[in-house]
């Protein structure tokens, strides 16, 4: 019992801390609001703290609360990595005015976060729906918190409906799995799957369903419509959580389905499905990012490409396949994170995410062009980032899975890929800009979690040893 | 007692009737109603699936399932308001600022 306490830490201690926040935004001084997202950013680091202390798995990988939950090493990693995005977001959305003295905004991050290390550690159908439901009902409404932004509220208002659409999908395809095995427990339904009784057809179908729900959160092709436009029109800090950490919690799921409950050794054709995402998720996110000349848009378009790489992993199925995911999860955050503080700080000062707008940006602020820099280098794969080696890892389980083709097309892909993040750093490096000579002031607390994101970019890439245990072992406690 | 088969059909033709809503209609309460409606589809296979296994997860998972919609909806609602008074229209035709 106690055990079973202490393997839910984390989750209990986020509900607390939205408590708090609550109090906390009712007691403090209107004058003293602006201290709000650095007391969220305290307190889930400390929730991150505790989670690193108490939280850690044991060696097996055990059911707890009834089923409901799985405690194993992929959880684990899951919730570290959705707190320290959940923190850095916190750090950046200091200094947005519509967002920094509402405590509501940062009580909804919280309770998101919690959705999604919810979702990570899930072991039923019933507690995998509600916290699907969790982290995204807030984020909808994150997405439209700028009430009087018309962008900001029809991209809150497209996210629901989407959000909304594919959830009812969702939930259709659990309703035909609960049919056909008769239990909501995942393993449960992985050892019905695995004896060969179910009828393959059917089950391939409330799949397709049910790879709908996941595939939004994901924002993979087909289920990507929404990404662009929300990513636009979503407050800065809110688009820099989804395509993170909301888009990780995806594919913790996605994961744990695809490759523990529904092995590929019983359904073969998921391979193909999965494979065919990836590679249009691939060719479709990064030929359309070309054309963009929004930033936001751009990294909206990058983040469809980059779920068809980590889907490449999926793909393959296999353990280096699901290891290669969490690494590439791990570097993806703390790389976007990075890409999308620069955008916060430039848009906080300049007032524009327009790509030509950054002309000049290098002899304005040197730091701040560098670190937009090495985070669009390890987006597109450069060594010695990040970037290189989890595209490497991933690469390496599609060939180890037999999947050439698959990691052919990667490889072109990885090339058009560097083709527009370079123009971005053209514009950045080469173009002048009229405003060169102004100053342009960045907070000490968005240097600083800038700084953090960059190093761990660096450490990803050099120090490999821990991180790569850390995917592993997570990939070993699916099964 | 009426035979399982009977509820897959019925819940698939509530199903697909809510789908079309959703891709035929352009007034976004309208739509929300056949996202309800697609929801609920799903609530009576579980509850038939329930009692033809004679388990009652099925049968806890439709409360959950409702009680989630209900906060969907009140979401919902809320941006749909949002919505209206920054553009002074809910047909979804007409919210479209965000293209590139």
């Amino acid at each position: 019992m106690q055990a079973n306490t202490l393997a839910i830490l984390p989750e209990i201690s986020l509900a607390v801390l939205a408590a708090l926040l609550i109090l906390i935004d009712l007691r403090l001084k209107p004058e003293r609001k602006a201290l709000l997202p650095g007391i969220t950013a305290a307190g889930l680091l400390a929730v991150l703290a505790l989670t690193l202390a108490f939280a850690r798995p044991g060696a097996a990988p055990e059911s707890i609360w009834g089923g409901m939950l799985r405690h194993d090493t992929a959880a684990f990693v899951f919730r570290l990595i959705f707190l320290f995005g959940a923190a850095v977001t916190c750090l950046f959305t200091i200094g947005w005015k519509q967002v920094e003295r509402r405590g509501e905004f940062f009580v909804l991050l919280v309770l998101s976060t919690l959705g999604m290390t919810l979702m990570a550690a899930a072991g039923d159908l019933i507690m995998l729906f509600l916290a699907i439901e969790t982290a995204s009902i807030p984020l909808y409404v994150m997405a439209g918190f700028m009430t009087a932004d018309e962008k900001s509220t029809e991209s809150g208002f497209k996210y629901l409906l989407f959000g909304a659409l594919t959830s009812s999908v969702m939930v259709y395809g659990f309703s035909l799995l609960y049919g056909f095995a008769g239990t909501t427990d995942l393993y449960a339904l992985a050892a019905a799957v695995a004896s060969g009784d179910l009828p393959p057809l059917g089950l391939l179908g409330a799949l397709v369903l049910v790879l709908a729900g996941f595939g939004f959160k994901v924002a993979v092709v087909p289920f990507h419509f929404w990404a662009p436009d929300v990513y636009e029109g979503a407050p800065t800090p809110v688009t820099a959580f989804l395509s993170t950490a909301s888009k990780s919690a995806g594919f913790a799921v996605v994961v744990r389905f695809l490759l523990a409950v529904f092995p590929a050794a019983v359904l073969p054709q998921i391979i193909g499905v999965a494979a065919l995402m990836s590679v249009l998720s691939m060719t479709l996110g990064n030929s359309a990012a070309l054309a963009q000349r929004n930033i936001k848009r751009l990294l909206a378009y990058s983040s469809i490409a980059h779920a068809g790489y980590i889907l490449m992993g999926v793909a393959a199925a296999s353990l280096l396949g699901a290891a290669s995911v969490v690494y590439y999860l791990a570097v993806y955050l703390v790389t976007n994170l990075a890409a999308f503080g620069v955008v916060i700080i430039y848009f906080n000062v300049v007032g524009s995410d327009e790509i030509k707008d950054y002309a000049g940006l290098s002899r304005r602020h040197p730091g701040l062009a560098f670190a937009l820099l090495v985070a669009l280098l390890s987006l597109a794969g450069v060594p010695p980032l990040g970037g290189f080696f989890a595209k490497i890892l991933v690469f390496a389980a599609a060939v180890e899975a037999g999947l050439i083709w698959l990691a052919v097309a990667g490889v072109l892909n990885a090339i058009l890929g560097l083709y527009y993040y370079l123009m971005v750093l053209k514009v950045v490096y080469l173009d002048r800009g009229p405003d060169e000579d102004k100053p342009l002031p960045v907070r000490r607390a968005h240097m600083a979690a800038l700084v953090v994101c960059l190093l761990l970019v660096l450490a990803l890439g050099t120090v490999l040893g821990p991180m790569y245990d850390w995917s592993n072992l997570a990939a070993g406690g699916l099964f | 007692m009426v035979p399982v088969q009977y509820f897959v059909g019925l819940s698939a033709i509530l199903f697909t009737l809510g789908a079309l809503g959703v891709l035929t209609r352009r007034n976004a309460i309208i739509i929300f109603m056949s996202i309800e409606l697609m929801l609920n589809s799903a609530n009576l296979l579980f509850v038939a699936f329930a009692r033809a296994f004679e388990a009652l997860s099925g049968q806890i998972f439709v409360f959950f399932v409702m009680t989630v919609a209900a906060a969907e909806v009140a979401v919902g609602l809320a941006l749909i308001v949002a919505v209206f008074r920054t553009k002074d229209t809910i047909n979804i035709d007409e919210v479209s600022s965000l293209r590139g």
